[in-house]
């Protein structure tokens, strides 16, 4: 049991990295990697919410969304199907949860607030959490298998993110032909990157 | 004084419905301004769906119903939109309108809603889509912000288009799933690049193409 979360964690980390295989969360990964302490905020502020929307919308999903999840509220509702308000009800919940949790760091940890709190409402939009939570759905895991993935999905996008800050802050004194400057760059760089991670692709736990 | 402010709004003339402003409005997105290469929005699903030129075409076509009609919507709706709780107003709209598009694209075209997976639901949070309701449907009448949504989302469609006709024609050998490498090249020893097909190849073809295109109007960045 423990070795299949752990293969589950390894393969959302590496192989299939969120951002790096699935290219979710890409608008906020350009953005925000110029410099290393702001990508590392943004890093750590959607491993966090990651872990714990992905759980969250599996409770929604399996005990009011899904095909027949409606049952225990009596059995006229046995054959009531919702899964069609799962992107409405998904996002609604990331948004409402990124709230929260904003008011709670503000509440408990100043600190952490300072450090977070101009990344969160932009967390509300990063396809990478939505994404998680639909591949949750679509890959039909169990509650612990999706605290495992949103929790692995995080650190993935977190060590993404990292290393494309370190890379770029490097490549400020290099001499980039000037259409390249930027994106273009910024493209192939993290080209080579999800090339690199590909490597891990033969891995077996 | 309140009257005088409006008889002068409904003195001023109607303006034309393609007048330079709305064409300009309409034309700029395609090059100078262009969602995906200049503005940095919504790459995700530009490399994510680019595997085959179909599904970019289907994507393409989700996103420009999403897009023009929620700039419509919210531009209908901006005078009474608090401006506190407008980003979960913008998405309740977006999110209406992609259940809308999944729901077609599963009755009438399962094969290729299939392909796409999470992707259709991913137009929700498409940058391109919430930040031109922000930027434009906000502040503009309704029959602008359409031409707005219309030009931003045909100048994301061509970026797609192209990445994908590259990527299928060298990842695949074939345009539209029709074969058109010929089959001589294959036994002179041709292969197809797996590269193209998987995520790397999408990353180097759209900075390329963001190279080719910044060279060409000389835009430059940072």
């Amino acid at each position: 049991m423990l070795e299949h979360y752990l293969s589950l964690f390894v393969k959302a980390v590496f192989v299939e990295n969120i951002l790096l295989a699935f290219f979710l969360g890409m608008c906020s990964f350009l953005a925000v990697s110029k410099k290393v302490e702001t990508a590392v905020g943004l890093g750590l502020a959607v491993t966090f919410v990651l872990t714990i929307t992905a759980p969250t919308n599996w409770f929604i999903h399996e005990y009011i969304l899904k095909e027949g999840a409606l049952a225990w509220a009596g059995e006229q509702f046995g054959s009531v199907d919702l899964s069609f308000l799962n992107f409405i009800t998904f996002i609604a919940t990331i948004a409402a949860m990124v709230q929260l949790v904003e008011m709670v760091i503000d509440k408990y940890s100043p600190k952490l607030y300072a450090a977070l709190g101009i990344f969160l409402p932009l967390i509300a939009v990063n396809c990478a959490i939505l994404g998680a939570s639909l591949f949750m759905v679509e890959r039909e895991y169990t509650l612990g298998e999706s605290v495992v993935f949103g929790f692995g999905s995080g650190i993935g996008w977190f060590l993404a993110i990292v290393a494309m800050a370190s890379i770029r802050t490097k490549i400020r004194y290099s001499n980039v032909p000037s259409g390249l400057k930027g994106l273009g760059i910024t493209m192939l760089i993290t080209g080579l990157m999800s090339m690199a991670f590909m490597l891990f692709s033969g891995i077996q736990l | 004084m309140a009257n005088d402010v409006q008889t002068a709004e409904i003195k001023k003339p109607r303006e034309k419905m393609f007048s330079k402003k709305n064409l300009r409005v309409l034309r700029e997105p395609l090059s100078d301004n262009n969602p995906i290469t200049f503005q940095v929005l919504g790459i995700c699903s530009a490399l994510a769906t680019t595997v085959q030129v179909n599904t970019a075409l289907v994507m393409t076509l989700a996103v420009t119903f999403v897009l023009t009609l929620s700039n419509v919507f919210i531009s209908l709706l901006r005078n009474k939109i608090p401006s506190k709780i407008r980003i979960i107003v913008e998405l309740a709209v977006i999110a209406t309108l992609v259940i809308l598009v999944d729901q077609i694209l599963k009755a009438y075209l399962f094969d290729i809603s299939k392909q796409l997976s999470v992707f259709v639901g991913l137009i929700i949070t498409n940058c391109i889509i919430m930040g031109r309701a922000e930027a434009f449907a906000l502040q503009n009448k309704p029959w602008p912000s359409f031409l707005d949504g219309l030009g931003n989302a045909m100048g994301y469609g061509w970026i797609l288009l192209v990445i994908a006709t590259g990527r299928e024609i060298l990842g695949s050998g074939s345009f539209f799933g029709f074969q058109i490498i010929p089959q001589a090249l294959y036994q002179a020893g041709y292969e197809n690049m797996g590269l193209m097909v998987l995520s790397p190849g999408a990353f180097i073809l759209l900075g390329l193409l963001v190279w080719v295109q910044r060279t060409i109007t000389k835009t430059v960045h940072e």
